[in-house]
């Protein structure tokens, strides 16, 4: 893999640190008047999701990271890997528990997903920014309360808990903001 | 689309304007006069950690070209002229670092320059502080030493500390990609300076800092009760850098040496040795009176004036779009 310099950092590169795939989030350089100048970055480590900020002196490089994302529609699961599809060339790929972590909450079948590979291997699953799904189970509610405040708990097909309005009902389909797990509308079938 | 308006509103340009007049009224008030030297030069700059711009001129008696550098600062020139009698003198000048850009940094802007004979560093500074509450509408600096401000926040003495005690102190604070494998004492001061100490100081009030390290002394004297520090101050207020000053050093044979000190250093790293600049040496073995100078970053004070987060704010056409 190629080194790149603190001059080809921006955001969205990936690197390696501490042997771990990053990506950039920002890039900063910071010089005084006399002396050294240095960048600082903050970085998400792909695999832990963990944010935090590193410094370089500015002119050293860095190994950069096998890392690319693919764009590939969810199939099925097994119980111990998820499988995607290219729908293009029809190649699929398995990613275990660890790559999908929380987002197995949004999968729904078909969906194109985007699927971070690193040397080749799934570290990473992201779900579509909005998904739709059924309501399995929420509290009725009460009659005549349309807007309400505070809105009730619901527990959708995938087992994902969201907030929803009181008015919202068990069978209705529902979109979901999956980066912030939370409710959009209520879908009309 | 091609973007062709300017960076800076042309409401914050007129403002901009208006200051650059304060200053100068300022000066004139004070009988420090306006001078302006070349912004290209024959000879560059020795600093390890300044990058030139650098281009050829060709005309009657160069066919062949003369090498000439565009000016990082006015600093040379400006003490040919107080070698040659000028007396006090300002200069409001663009000067080019190449290699530098961010929120903070633009490779060209504009320097204020001022001489001032029969100063020391102390008497600049009080100077450089009414301008800046003038500008600024802001409360009197304070004043504190680099020893003192470095080892209240990192708790050990930036002047005698071994470099093993300062890379644990970087390590500690999250360095380590630097710290682990860095031979050299100031760039682990300059780490620490600018990541720890710097957000912590000149918040409420601007903050003078003074005596810097002997080896970080640049064009400063050293001085002579405690040859450790060098009368190089610098000021900063609400995360900017704002201004770099010193008691000038007047002798020709230690800025000589200085000189071929930072080429060595160069060799070793592995970057271009520059010529000296021998008119500039010239200039000070005929004599340079005892003066005090210090060049402030003028979009940085304009952008303080104008609260405006990022210089190219203040510009009207900053790199990108120039």
């Amino acid at each position: 893999m190629a080194n790149y310099s603190t001059n080809e950092f921006k955001g969205g590169l990936k690197i390696m640190i501490d042997g771990e795939p990053c990506s950039i989030l920002e890039n900063e350089m910071v010089k005084p008047g006399k002396g050294q100048a240095f960048n600082r970055v903050k970085i998400r480590k792909l695999i832990s999701g963990k944010v935090l900020e590193k410094t370089f002196k500015s002119g050293d490089t860095v190994e950069g990271a096998d890392v690319m994302d693919m764009d590939l529609a969810y199939l099925y699961t097994d119980g111990e890997f998820w499988h995607f599809m290219n729908n293009d060339t029809f190649e699929q790929i398995a990613a275990d528990a660890k790559a999908m972590g929380d987002n197995v909450k949004w999968l729904v079948e078909n969906n194109v997903c985007t699927i971070t590979l690193w040397n080749g291997n799934p570290i990473a699953v992201t779900p579509p920014n909005f998904v739709e799904l059924e309501i399995t189970e929420t509290d009725p509610g009460l009659k005549g309360d349309t807007a309400g405040t505070g809105g009730k708990p619901a527990t959708l097909t995938t087992g994902a808990v969201v907030r929803v309005p009181l008015f919202v009902q068990i069978g209705e389909v529902i979109k979901v903001d999956t980066r912030s797990g939370e409710y959009v509308s209520r879908v009309s079938k | 689309m091609t973007k062709w308006e300017p960076s800076a509103t042309i409401a914050t340009l007129k403002q901009r304007a208006q200051i650059v007049a304060q200053v100068r009224a300022f000066f004139e008030t004070r009988g420090v006069w306006e001078v302006d030297t070349p912004t290209l030069s024959a000879a560059g700059v020795s600093d390890v950690h300044l990058h030139t711009f650098a281009t050829t001129f060709y005309g009657p008696g160069f066919a062949h070209g003369l090498p000439m550098h565009l000016q990082t600062s006015p600093e040379y020139p400006m003490k040919r002229l107080i070698s040659a009698g000028s007396g006090a003198i300002y200069q409001i000048c663009k000067v080019f670092r190449n290699e530098e850009a961010s929120r903070r940094h633009n490779p060209e802007f504009t320097m204020l320059e001022w001489y001032r004979p029969g100063f020391d560093a102390f008497a600049l500074m009080k100077e450089l502080d009414e301008l800046v509450i003038e500008l600024l509408e802001c409360k009197p600096a304070e004043y504190v030493s680099y020893q003192r401000a470095f080892s209240s926040i990192l708790g050990v003495c930036p002047l005698d500390a071994e470099l093993s005690v300062l890379r644990t102190i970087a390590c500690e604070r999250g360095y380590r990609e630097i710290a682990e494998h860095e031979q050299d004492r100031d760039t682990l001061l300059q780490l620490l300076f600018c990541m720890e100490v710097e957000p912590n100081i000149g918040q409420e009030r601007p903050c003078f800092v003074y005596d810097f390290p002997a080896s970080q002394a640049a064009l400063a004297r050293v001085n002579l009760d405690d040859p450790r520090v060098a009368s190089r101050f610098e000021l900063y207020y609400q995360n900017l850098e704002l201004a770099n000053g010193f008691h000038e050093l007047t002798d020709a044979k230690e800025q000589r040496a200085r000189f071929e000190q930072d080429n060595k250093t160069r060799q070793t790293l592995g970057l271009p040795t520059v010529d000296v600049d021998e008119r500039f040496l010239a200039a000070l073995s005929a004599g340079m009176p005892d003066c005090a100078g210090v060049a402030v970053g003028l979009d940085r004070v304009i952008m303080l004036a104008l609260n405006k987060a990022s210089i190219q704010d203040v510009l009207s056409f900053d790199i990108s779009r120039a």
